[in-house]
């Protein structure tokens, strides 16, 4: 196993993937790793092309540059494919996912990705599953499933302790439905 | 462990300290800090008074206040809230009161920017306050609580201002281990001030005016102050150490012993730093790191002693003085003005306004060292229309 995994999230200000780089990297802090959860620094806006960025390591993290060559890069947006280079530092040996309904082969062809490309629909599971267009947690299941960087049963427990309080019952148990449907749902290419 | 950024590391800090008086303004990138002090204050965590004010200038101001009435007091602030402070930094220190405040250090304007450089602390250096600097949230925690200690040290009564990274330490999530509640309060005991506003039975005067009769000597004992400090500084490290197993000196010795080439730095980017020394080491090259914790009072003998048997020495500065050396650069050269045998010394500018630096960066540094292209010039890192 590679000492260190570098992730980097593209999204848009507003639909989760700060929070999403923080619970995965909180899971594997549980899990004892050393992690690092951080974003571009900019002012947040609604709606404005983001990134964000996770380090997990099994030792201390020293470096303090953005990711410039991820391991993962996760798209929670696919409108993003058209103005920004997301494969931008991933090896051949990397992991592309991509929140999409198209499949795998036509996304591996619209970004000209040499290495593996997942696709999963996790706008369609939010929608379905919190009625709101916020796809970072079903992304985190297909992230899960793809690459076992954490055990998904630790970030179930992580998601209710951390959204059991914030956002009651009901909104909680949709987002464990989300995270559920996005490991299942996932397919690759 | 935990997953906190840096703010909120401070934050939990100050809540286990639990001081009598904050006072603060918000300002991008320390806001969360005193954000989640004030939920903490709210929701009955700690007894606090939470003074709310109008202005940085104000926010020091009520700290000299509650402090010089006898109270412990913090504040916690970045760029322009600062340089807006300035007029009341040299009056804490003046007054000798041990006030404690954070600094998420960020440019100052204009251009405007939000981002981090080290220019606001740096411009600071001169007004009388202890000046501590960390790598990351961990150290930030750490030199927060040391900082109680430091202050308020009966040789010492000193303001002193404990500096994190903006954004980058601020903001990022990192691994940090806390101490427990009591062992922070055992640590930081309570404030027992020699003299006090309030203290009507041995009335005292502060902030009375002197001419050229008496500033001259309060202005040397506020040196004589920062003398003591260094050796305050050690014991408390030391104590620290005892609670805390984590080592703290003036500055961190990073693969130094037979390195040919060494960066000096601070903050964050002396953690970059080891990571490009590591990858450099692993193919045979004698680099090494000097990271700065404290840079005022500055430890010139013994940096000196540390930096004596390199060859080639940069100094990375992430501030500017305009039409000078740049601050680090300038006390790390007059340190080694003492040896007979004097390593020679790049100065490289980075970083301002946030610019990222990258390990590649780092790695053509120690490179241009270890191949002795060193000048008398600044150089610039990752700023266009260098080269």
């Amino acid at each position: 196993m590679v000492n260190m995994i570098e992730i980097r999230f593209h999204g848009r200000g507003g639909q989760g993937a700060k929070s999403a780089a923080q619970l995965v990297a909180e899971s594997a802090l549980d899990d004892g790793k050393y992690i690092q959860a951080f974003p571009e620094y900019g002012p947040e806006r609604s709606g404005a092309p983001m990134k964000t960025f996770v380090r997990i390591s099994d030792t201390p993290i020293k470096t303090y540059q953005p990711v410039v060559n991820p391991n993962i890069v996760i798209v929670i947006d696919p409108t993003l494919l058209d103005s920004v280079d997301v494969t931008e530092g991933l090896g051949k040996d990397g992991i592309l996912l991509v929140n999409t309904k198209y499949d795998a082969k036509s996304i591996k062809k619209k970004t000209k990705f040499g290495g593996k490309v997942y696709v999963v629909d996790a706008t369609k599971i939010a929608l379905e599953t919190l009625k709101r267009n916020i796809p970072n947690i079903a992304m985190l299941g297909a992230l899960i499933k793809i690459t076992n960087i954490v055990d998904i049963s630790k970030l179930k427990e992580k998601i209710k302790a951390m959204f059991l309080k914030k956002l009651g019952e009901e909104l909680t148990k949709a987002n464990i439905e989300a995270l559920m449907r996005g490991y299942k749902e996932v397919r690759g290419e | 462990m935990k997953a906190l950024t840096g703010a909120y590391a401070i934050a939990e800090a100050m809540r286990q300290i639990e001081p009598d008086v904050v006072a603060a303004y918000p300002i991008t990138p320390q806001t969360p800090i005193v954000e989640q002090f004030a939920k903490f204050v709210a929701n009955g965590v700690v007894r606090t008074k939470m003074i709310r004010v109008e202005s940085e200038h104000s926010a020091m101001s009520a700290c000299i206040g509650a402090c010089a009435a006898g109270a412990r007091a913090m504040t916690a602030t970045s760029s322009a809230g600062l340089a807006l402070m300035w007029e009341m930094l040299g009056v804490a220190s003046g007054l000798r009161l041990p006030i404690v405040m954070a600094v998420a250090n960020r440019a100052l304007s204009a251009p405007i920017n939000i981002h981090c450089d080290h220019s606001d602390s740096m411009g600071a250096r001169d007004h009388g306050w202890i000046q501590i600097y960390s790598e990351n949230a961990q150290e930030a925690y750490d030199n927060f609580i040391m900082a109680v200690k430091i202050a308020e040290h009966r040789d010492v009564m000193l303001p002193v201002m404990v500096m994190q990274d903006g954004f980058i330490t601020s903001h990022g999530v990192q691994n940090v281990t806390l101490l427990e509640d009591n062992i922070v309060g055992d640590f930081v005991g309570s404030y027992e001030p020699p003299y006090t506003l309030l203290d009507t039975k041995n009335p005292v005067t502060f902030g009375s005016i002197q001419l050229q009769d008496f500033y001259f000597e309060t202005k040397r004992q506020q040196e004589h102050a920062m003398e003591t400090a260094k050796s305050v500084i050690k014991e408390v490290a030391d104590e620290f150490w005892h609670v805390s197993k984590r080592r703290y000196g003036y500055f961190e010795r990073y693969k130094l012993e037979d390195a040919e080439a060494v960066i000096v730095t601070m903050s964050s980017t002396a953690g970059t730093t080891k990571a490009v020394i590591d990858r450099m080491r692993a193919r045979g090259k004698k680099v090494g790191l000097l990271k700065i914790r404290v840079f005022r009072p500055f430890p010139y003998k013994e940096i000196a002693a540390a930096l004596k048997d390199t060859s080639y020495i940069g100094v990375l500065d992430r501030s500017m003085s305009y039409g000078a050396y740049p601050p680090l650069y300038t006390e790390i050269r007059n340190a080694l003005y003492s040896l007979t045998s004097r390593p020679k010394v790049q100065s490289y500018v980075f970083g301002l306004g946030g610019r990222e630096i990258t390990e590649n960066e780092i790695e053509n540094v120690f490179n241009e060292l270890l191949e002795g292209e060193l000048t008398e010039s600044m150089k610039y890192i990752g700023c266009r229309g260098e080269e």
